[in-house]
């Protein structure tokens, strides 16, 4: 009567194995079509780009009128915000030598670890490079290989409290480090007597990641400690100059920069400055837009300068975007040019007046119409005139782990946890072991 | 009589391994294989921008784990902060339960909003305590010290070593506090209300019903929280990162294995700590597995 129950167990495992099996395909999904496959002769370019709301708009609008221009389609794959992520997404893609993207928008910090996957731009963007910022062409350059173009820039630069200075008599921002410290003492200590208890001289990024990395390079270098890894695979960290630089940087801590600051990133400085409880602060250009919004308490009471320095330059350490071409692309001249056409003088002075990317070339910031529509370009390009790129292009894939030991050791300093020599000394056999490896 | 039992026995099991079956390859594909793969990577050093090019180095990766003080860091912080973050947790969440057990109203109520520290994502709410615990214009400080003056001056809590890893647990213990009371509050409604009417008429006071009758009903749902409980707090992630990024006394077993894994790109030696934590869970599981394979039979 009852049936055998090999005849059960068969039916039963189907059936429960196509109910799984459906729900595999089902959440998998389609993976999307791919470039001409249907063997049409159009072409599209495939970018991927971060997911920066302001930007898109522009670049589509680029896009387009490229697309008009010359007949090859762009389409924009934006990625995951976190630029680490990114960077994962980017590492699986180019480690399959996948041909699904075509340009690839890549960190300042990127182009020596990824320099293998990318396009030499040399020959074909030689007249282009010389208008571009030379420290960010000589940071895309990794073995005589130009392997991407500056897209736009970051810059770390001083904020200050134009209306404070005044009210305390000073005519400038401050040149040199010392300098800061007198003007941050005496309008802290007048501020407080007002009764502002919470009110700070200098804030800035002392947390133990790669923005505490962003602030000490600009420190050593301004005190004239150079960068701390070289080209030639030099390590300098162990010198009087980086010292000096760290240990006064430690001792502003509880004296004009709050005790907390060794836990700031970027956006708790910035909103203690746009609360107006900090006279100077040092910060990335994308605060100045918020700080000047209509519902900020310092709208119209500040500018923008370059950074301190002492025995050194001033120094701005450089972040920002580059495009880069997939050695692994199918169009890598129709890629090329779509890079051409997007890192070019017109198309960055259009990023820049609608959306606040900082263009790569100087000449930009300086013409007159740009002036115009937007009034802090001169003080940007100042900025942009100290810049110094982190030492990513030397260190090749070791970057993370050098930065992370650099970072790490200047905060012990900052915290009180070390001494600067012993922590510098330490530090400097440590880089040398990472680079040897 | 013998000969249909075992037919039908036989039955049900085959019945029982077809379901089964399915589950088991998914199990295999998505678990046991990434699991084989992970400890032989760790046998070789990859890095992780040129997977294909790894060298099979042996034991190496392993030697040089047993010798990484950064490592051993990380893993007394990872015990330090499970065995306290957990017992926090297990502890409050046993009061909140009980709270949420008494009748009053409001109770449904309370109940939802108690369960919302869960319900966020946590980074989300690392993030808020990150802001919160600013020592210059954080909510914490401006209720410990300017409003109700229990500290002279503004802590800044995120910036001390001791203070870090409090901070940290206290956030962790936030959001899963809610997670233990709920699986707790189940197990006190299990308790039928004429043991408590029995034990009142028998004259027992309200600790002695604590005693004799809630705790042993709500073992098995203590037990069942303090296991899920520790094995997440030994791969605690979202909260150090997020509000610490692993500094001042914070380093954990999972943010040491992300940095070495992902921002050092050394695949190999990061696939060994990660063998280094499945032992790590592995163990406490057999620990848990004998606890509560004794309070059954008891």
């Amino acid at each position: 009567m009852s049936t055998s129950s090999v005849t059960i167990f068969a039916r039963t495992f189907i059936l429960t194995l196509a109910v799984t099996g459906l729900f595999f395909v089902a959440a998998c999904g389609d993976p999307g079509s791919e470039n001409g496959s249907d063997g049409d002769q159009s072409v599209t370019l495939r970018v991927a780009v971060d997911p920066v709301a302001k930007a898109r708009e522009i670049n589509e609008i680029l896009a387009a009128e490229f697309t008009e221009r010359t007949g090859i389609g762009v389409e924009f794959v934006i990625g995951p915000s976190s630029a680490d992520e990114r960077l994962t997404q980017y590492l699986q893609f180019l480690g399959a030598r996948s041909s699904d993207l075509d340009v690839y928008q890549i960190d300042v910090t990127w182009p020596g670890m990824l320099a293998p996957h990318f396009v030499d731009l040399g020959s074909a963007f030689e007249a282009e490079t010389a208008e571009h910022l030379g420290e960010l062409v000589e940071n895309n350059t990794v073995g005589g290989r130009l392997v991407a173009m500056p897209w736009f820039a970051d810059a770390g630069m001083l904020y200050v409290r134009t209306d404070l200075l005044n009210a305390y008599g000073y005519e400038n921002a401050p040149r040199t480090w010392n300098e800061l410290e007198r003007m941050a003492e005496t309008i802290q200590a007048g501020e407080r007597a007002k009764g502002n208890a919470d009110f700070w001289g200098f804030v800035w990024q002392g947390r133990a990641y790669e923005g505490l990395t962003c602030n000490a390079l600009e420190w050593q270098v301004s005190h004239g400690g150079g960068n701390f890894a070289q080209r030639d695979g030099r390590v300098a960290v162990d010198n009087d100059a980086t010292q000096r630089a760290m240990e006064r940087a430690r001792d502003w801590i509880g004296t004009i920069s709050p005790p907390g600051v060794t836990s700031y990133q970027e956006e708790e400085a910035r909103v203690l400055f746009q609360n107006g409880n900090a006279a100077f602060m040092r910060n990335w250009p994308y605060a100045y837009p918020l700080a000047q919004a209509e519902d900020s308490s310092v709208r119209n009471r500040f500018t923008i300068a370059p950074l301190p320095h002492e025995e050194g330059p001033s120094a701005a350490t450089l972040g920002g975007w580059q495009l880069a071409v997939s050695a692994y692309s199918e169009h890598r001249n129709e890629a090329m040019e779509l890079v051409r056409a997007l890192t070019s003088a017109a198309a960055q002075q259009r990023r820049f007046i609608q959306a606040g990317l900082i263009p790569t070339r100087p000449a930009v910031l300086q013409a007159p119409e740009v002036g115009e529509a937007v009034p802090y370009a001169g003080q940007l390009s100042e900025v942009l005139a100290t810049a110094v790129a982190r030492p990513s292009t030397a260190t090749g894939d070791r970057y993370n782990e050098v930065s992370t030991a650099y970072f790490s050791a200047v905060h012990g300093v900052l915290t009180g946890n070390r001494e600067a020599d012993e922590a510098l000394g330490d530090l400097e056999t440590k880089l040398k072991a990472i680079l040897g490896r | 009589m013998k000969l249909d039992r075992s037919a039908l026995a036989s039955r049900h099991q085959k019945l029982a391994w077809a379901l089964l079956a399915p589950t088991l390859i998914v199990f295999l594909i998505v678990a046991a294989y990434p699991l084989v793969r992970t400890f032989a990577v760790s046998l070789t050093d990859a890095r992780l921008a040129g997977l294909s090019e790894a060298g099979f180095v042996g034991l190496a990766n392993y030697r040089e784990l047993a010798g990484d003080r950064g490592f051993r860091e990380a893993l007394l912080n990872t015990v330090g902060f499970t065995l306290i973050s957990v017992s926090l947790e297990l502890g409050l969440g046993f009061a909140l339960a009980l709270l949420l057990h008494q009748k009053f109203r409001g109770r449904g109520w309370l109940r939802a909003v108690a369960l919302v520290p869960w319900a966020l994502p946590t980074v989300v709410a690392a993030r808020l305590w990150s802001f919160m615990l600013v020592d210059t214009y954080g909510v914490i400080n401006d209720l410990l010290v300017t409003r109700l003056g229990l500290f002279d001056e503004k802590i800044a809590w995120l910036s001390r070593p001791g203070w870090a890893m409090a901070s940290v647990i206290a956030a962790d213990a936030w959001k899963t506090t809610p997670f233990a009371a709920l699986l707790i509050l189940a197990g006190l409604q299990l308790i039928p209300e004429e043991l408590h009417e029995a034990a009142r008429v028998d004259g027992a006071g309200p600790l002695q019903r604590l005693r004799w009758i809630i705790f042993p009903a709500v073992l098995p749902a203590v037990l069942v929280a303090l296991i899920f409980r520790t094995l997440d707090a030994i791969r605690v992630f979202d909260v150090v990162w997020v509000m610490t990024g692993g500094a001042l006394g914070t380093e954990v077993l999972a943010t040491f294995n992300y940095r070495q894994m992902i921002a050092f790109q050394r695949f190999g030696y990061g696939s060994t700590v990660s063998v280094a934590i499945f032992v790590l869970v592995a163990v406490f599981l057999v620990i848990y597995a004998r606890l509560f394979r004794l309070g059954e039979e008891s």
